[in-house]
């Protein structure tokens, strides 16, 4: 079995990858579809609800993977320059969201301007184009310092830090984090064949996702002691540690897919877990100080937004991190 | 053919910049005649409400616009006609000889003067005020537009407002309430638009918009224009609590 994967060529074991994705999340609709055919036992209305109501949740859940898997796929189809654009609207939605939340006043307009049409996209040619170099310090340091300039010009004082310091987390976590997703794309490794980087961007999101979902499940089973209720209720250390561990071992399980040995894998993917959990549980405080506890509840209510932030949160955490630190780690 | 690509073009881009949901509390999009009134905080608004419109709706609901702002340009003239099917309406009241109201404010929607609906003791039936209005009325084009059976979108505060809460309701609403008892009136409220492009600005920002529309409001017999009015502007700010 492994012999023969080993033969094909990069774009047929990719190929296959997606295959074994999307065949997974068939048999789920699949039996999610069965389990809906079952007539259901006419106890009372509660549990009638109840059921409704996880059903609902198991169909949006599955909503968003097949979405998800298919963004990919066609990132993938369409090659690195499409990936890269792809990711870029990610970004785009997601910082449109955070800024919906974040009350900015009209002075910040002409800040909000840049950011969204002159950071994000330059940002992202930066990422395209390979000057890894210039990327990783455009928006730390250039446009840290120019934003704030266009915000003052605009000769309003009221809440400055505040204001300047929601817009430059806003494009740190959606901009500079995402944009690192495709970087991954495009990192090649020496003795690699190129086009791996698809391998990487998987192997990241796997093992993130895992961690969070597992994470998630554990709290819901085993519920104790939140570490900052006011926060989170349901984060604490034990399901917090289990969920990075289970992370970390799917990623050193997958490191067939990727240029680290087992040891090397697992290592990179626990360090990847512990950026995005706690990266969630960052922009978690960030929601109760705006009041709201997802961003695609208040969607409901007030703006419309669709929660991708909430999706995509962990990753924009875990990315960076996890792309420096390889590029340190394999001197890249 | 060119405004149908036009159409989609905008409707894309802003979906694109503010997501244009529409939330249906009060009543379901229906094709029935209608008055959508709404808050006006910015130009955008009539774009913004155009969008949220469902796709059957939106081709027989003609929004109001300005006639000084929006034909500014033949191109500005071009959108409003051909791609929103819009009715310009003069900001100003043609006014009497004597007093211009001060300089021409930013008013767009129902238009602020116009004679006051003459005495009020005994109400005239709705035919006979139709009839006694003069076609210089700023509401003649909008009277016409109803009488051939399309809905009509209106801003009665009749300018863009500054602060949070919408500025008092202009009569015209009344009045059209008064000729037009069959019309349904129906609430709704923008929100965010301000905050995508405000005054004096020329590039957008995305930032998530959504309109809701509230219940249907019904002219009660006998029910006075301040009290009504008020109580327009009252399911109007309702609205953004939903």
């Amino acid at each position: 079995m492994n012999a023969f994967l080993r033969s094909l060529t990069t774009t047929q074991q990719i190929g296959a990858l997606f295959l074994v994705v999307f065949g997974v999340l068939s048999l789920f609709t699949l039996w999610g579809f069965v389990r809906s055919l079952r007539g259901a036992p006419d106890d009372d209305a509660d549990a009638a609800s109840e059921r409704k109501a996880q059903a609902r949740r198991l169909r949006a859940l599955l909503q968003t993977s097949w979405a998800m898997a298919t963004v990919f796929w066609v990132g993938w189809v369409l090659g690195d320059t499409a990936a890269t654009v792809l990711f870029a609207l990610v970004a785009f939605f997601a910082l449109r969201e955070f800024i919906t939340l974040s009350p900015t006043r009209r002075g910040d307009h002409r800040s909000l301007v840049l950011a969204f049409f002159l950071v994000l996209p330059l940002q992202f040619v930066l990422v395209g184009t390979r000057h890894f170099d210039l990327f990783t310090v455009f928006i730390p340091v250039y446009v840290f310092l120019a934003l704030p300039v266009v915000s003052a010009l605009a000769n309003d004082p009221q809440r400055f830090l505040e204001r300047s310091a929601k817009l430059q987390w806003g494009i740190m976590v959606c901009v500079y984090g995402m944009s690192h997703v495709p970087a991954l794309l495009l990192l090649d490794f020496p003795g690699q064949e190129p086009g791996r980087g698809a391998f990487l961007v998987f192997y990241l999101v796997l093992a993130v996702q895992t961690c969070m979902v597992v994470q998630h499940l554990l709290g819901r089973r085993f519920p104790h002691k939140p570490v900052a209720p006011q926060v989170s209720q349901s984060f604490q250390w034990a399901s917090w540690l289990a969920g990075v561990a289970v992370g970390g071992l799917v990623g050193g399980l997958l490191s067939f897919i990727t240029p680290f040995k087992p040891g090397q894998a697992l290592g990179m993917a626990l360090l990847a877990c512990v950026a995005g959990s706690l990266g969630h549980l960052v922009m978690k405080a960030l929601k109760r100080d705006r009041g709201i506890t997802s961003w695609g509840m208040q969607g409901r209510s007030v703006t419309g937004a669709g929660g991708l932030l909430d999706r995509v949160d962990a990753l924009c955490f875990a990315a960076p991190v996890f792309f420096h630190s390889v590029r340190w780690y394999f001197g890249l | 053919m060119l405004a149908k690509l036009m159409g989609f073009f905008l409707l894309g881009l802003v979906r694109v910049l503010t997501g244009s949901q529409a939330r249906w509390y009060g009543c379901p999009p229906k094709a029935e005649q209608r008055i959508y009134f709404a808050n006006h905080q910015s130009h955008a608004d009539l774009v913004m409400i155009w969008a949220a419109l469902p796709e059957e709706l939106r081709s027989i609901t003609r929004p109001i616009a300005a006639r000084d702002y929006w034909t500014k340009s033949p191109f500005r003239q071009w959108i409003t006609t051909a791609v929103f099917n819009a009715i310009y309406v003069e900001r100003q009241a043609a006014p009497p000889p004597t007093a211009p109201a001060g300089p021409a404010a930013d008013t767009v929607g129902a238009p602020p003067g116009g004679p006051d609906p003459a005495p009020e003791t005994p109400t005239p039936s709705p035919e006979a005020l139709r009839a006694a209005l003069p076609d210089t009325d700023p509401l003649a084009p909008l009277v016409r537009a109803l009488e051939s059976g399309d809905s009509i979108i209106i801003f009665p505060e009749g300018t863009r407002g500054h602060g949070d809460d919408p500025q008092p309701f202009k009569s015209g609403l009344f009045r059209l309430a008064q000729m037009f008892p069959h019309v349904v009136l129906v609430p709704a409220w923008i929100n965010n638009v301000q905050r995508v492009i405000p005054k004096g600005e020329v590039v957008p920002v995305p930032i998530l918009c959504s309109v809701t529309f509230g219940a249907p409001l019904q002219l009660e017999p006998g029910e006075e224009r301040r009290p009504f009015l008020d109580r327009a502007r009252r399911a109007v700010m309702a609205l953004r609590e939903v």
